[in-house]
């Protein structure tokens, strides 16, 4: 592998076309059939080599197994991931090397590190399985101690129990830059944490992409995170992407009736304008057995027979969404008149 | 002016560890008047969720010191004892948990739980209380009240069960309802509908309530008054609209913003350096002096006493005269 060849501009550092998912929950085997969680379906997504992609929604829509999929933690069902523009194979010795250029952040900083390991052992133990030195592994996991805030000659030999959470958090965003990798997915990284440690943990995410050259992959539920953090944002509801576009123009002029609803459901923060009626009601629905149609439809003000069909993923400028009352020629009395 | 509903004074909690007694919450002072939503926010380990389980005495006795007064309604809450005590909590306090998937008992339906919290609390028939119960299902906007009674807890969704949670607390019509971050394991339109709510009981039903959370815009949302806290003691006390847009204390300033709500995209956040203090090892005198900007010796010395400025506000800060 030449890790120092030039990246080529034309390809985005990672990518998925037409992603799907679907588990199989069993039946009983008393006559209590076999049903299917829809956890993605026809995802897909484009990651330009330096910018953050931002992924909201709510439980069960399908953000960690996404996050899965585009680690190979989990097979997808169809579809495919390349990286830097390389599809990436499903044989051993492939999915290591492209684990190598993809990290991940999980959001419980305890579970994901070995207790019983120091956390020097914990930064260096994936290096040395990929055949770096101990030295140099040990030198390199001391040097990114010290970038994340950890005094090494304090943390290096402590376990995991000794420190706070947002500590624990460095030493996992430590462990997955000991890499050197192009990509890190990060799976609500920051939820756990008090305000005030998120602030800190934030800023240094910046800081860390700008130097190391990173791409972003940020999960989260927290759309003030996401809105801070994300150069493109990626609204999923069910297992479905049912708007995209760069975060700025989602978050002013959203088009999908869900991310207005999620928007507005935001807490104001200021007393004097509180929120004064609910945006929609009900809970995400169980992502069990889908309905063939429009996913948000039970819930959405505007349904209507059409919503019945899937509708189509289409572009709006820079922004893609998937609504009926987007698409000119879909037959919703609402439909925006074609251009 | 009558009495307040809700009078603590000095309250402290201790807790004994293999490692020693670790203090935590240091003599706060609360006070709370009929119909008023009080927001308490803090980080974690701030000492927010043990006031709410020490004014509901649910604190285990063996391994607790509580000291000081906590008076509801003019009885004295702290000396309460057997029956009382049992009257006391559910009846005249009640609270609302953050997980309502674990606050709730698996092994019965939400109705016989309702239900049982009537029977305890107010002489009915088992008739009645079942109709309360499903009157407090309608109450709380559950759809389908009627066949919802029959439910296991874990045959409702999040936003459904914590409903039901509120339902329950309500049931014997509590003068306090305490609420320890209701909203914080809710999806976003979930969370909304159900602080909405909780606004609305309280205005209809007219009882007292503490919202404690750390989220400062859920805070706005319901808190006429809120009330700062950091490593166990109340640090600012004011009405929303001051405490949130006018903050004093170093810390609610620091606390503020740091929020990522309306920071500019990618420029750097104005984070606190450093973090909460652990309880075991307290630096003496303002605990938030070893992070705080304007920190001198003076702030060492002692811990600083919360001291009016205008009308209801209160801060704990000794340099609150040099911050504009």
């Amino acid at each position: 592998m030449t890790d120092q060849s030039l990246p080529s501009h034309a390809a985005p550092a990672l990518s998925a076309s037409s992603l799907n998912k679907t588990f199989t929950v069993r039946g009983n085997g008393l006559g209590k059939p076999a049903r299917h969680v829809h956890a993605v379906s026809d995802f897909s997504f484009d990651l330009p080599t330096g910018s953050t992609l931002g992924i909201v929604g709510e439980s069960g829509c399908g953000k960690s197994t996404t996050a899965r999929l585009l680690m190979h933690l989990v097979e997808p069902d169809s579809g495919q991931i390349r990286l830097s523009g390389e599809p990436v194979g499903t044989a051993k010795r492939d999915l290591k090397q492209f684990r190598r250029k993809v990290q991940m952040v999980f959001q419980d900083s305890s579970a994901s590190l070995n207790p019983r390991l120091t956390i020097e052992q914990s930064i260096t133990f994936a290096p040395m399985v990929h055949g770096v030195s101990a030295k140099e592994a040990r030198e390199t996991a001391w040097r990114l101690l010290d970038r994340v805030g950890l005094d090494p000659a304090r943390f290096a030999g402590r376990y995991p129990h000794e420190l706070s959470g947002g500590q624990r958090q460095r030493v996992n965003i430590a462990r997955a830059l000991a890499l050197n990798p192009k990509v890190v997915i990060f799976d609500e990284a920051v939820s756990a944490l008090d305000k005030s440690v998120e602030a800190q943990v934030l800023n240094l995410l910046n800081e860390l992409k700008a130097e190391f050259g990173l791409s972003y992959i940020f999960i989260s539920h927290d759309l003030n995170v996401v809105r801070y953090i994300s150069d493109h944002v990626l609204v999923m509801y069910l297992g479905q992407v049912v708007e995209q576009g760069p975060v700025e123009q989602i978050y002013a002029a959203p088009r999908h009736p869900y991310t207005r609803a999620l928007l507005a459901s935001m807490p104001s923060a200021d007393p004097d304008q509180r929120t004064m009626a609910a945006p929609i009601s009900g809970d995400p629905p169980s992502p069990i057995d889908l309905p063939p149609g429009c996913r948000f439809a039970p819930r959405c003000a505007f349904a209507e027979g059409i919503c019945n069909t899937m509708p189509y993923e289409l572009r709006h400028g820079d922004a893609r969404v998937r609504c009926h009352i987007s698409d000119p020629q879909s037959g919703h009395s609402k439909a925006e008149a074609a251009q | 002016m009558n009495t307040p509903l809700l009078s603590v004074k000095d309250l402290t909690v201790q807790f004994r560890t293999a490692k020693g007694p670790i203090t935590a919450v240091d003599g706060i002072d609360l006070t709370l008047e009929r119909g008023e939503v009080l927001g308490i926010i803090g980080e974690s380990g701030s000492g927010k969720s043990v006031t709410m389980r020490a004014l509901l005495r649910i604190l285990p006795e063996a391994k607790t010191t509580i000291s000081g007064n906590l008076l509801l309604d003019g009885k004295d809450a702290l000396s309460l004892k057997g029956r009382d005590l049992a009257s006391y909590r559910g009846g005249d306090v009640s609270m609302v948990f953050q997980e309502p998937a674990t606050a709730l008992d698996p092994v019965y339906t939400i109705g016989t739980q309702i239900a049982e919290t009537v029977r305890r609390h107010r002489k009915v028939s088992r008739k009645d209380a079942q109709a309360r119960a499903l009157e407090m299902l309608e109450l709380v906007r559950i759809p389908s009240p009627a066949s919802r009674l029959g439910n296991y807890p874990h045959e409702m969704s999040g936003g459904m069960r914590q409903r039901a949670m509120i339902a329950l607390a309500l049931a014997a019509g509590p003068k306090l309802l305490l609420a320890d971050e209701p909203t914080t394991a809710l999806d976003a339109t979930v969370q909304i509908q159900v602080i909405l709510l909780l606004r609305e009981l309280q205005k209809e039903m007219g009882m007292a309530t503490i919202f404690v959370t750390h989220d400062v815009g859920v805070a706005a949302e319901i808190s006429d008054r809120i009330a700062v806290m950091y490593a166990g003691r109340i640090v600012e006390t004011g009405t929303a609209a001051d405490v949130l847009k006018n903050p004093k204390h170093p810390y609610t300033q620091g606390l503020l913003s740091s929020t990522v709500q309306g920071a500019k995209p990618g420029a750097p956040i104005k984070a606190i350096p450093g973090m909460p203090p652990d309880l075991a090892q307290m630096p003496p005198g303002c605990a938030f002096a070893p992070r705080c900007p304007l920190a001198t010796s003076t702030c060492q010395a002692a811990v600083p006493d919360l001291r009016t400025q205008g009308a209801a506000r209160r801060v704990a800060c000794v340099k609150v005269e040099e911050i504009a």
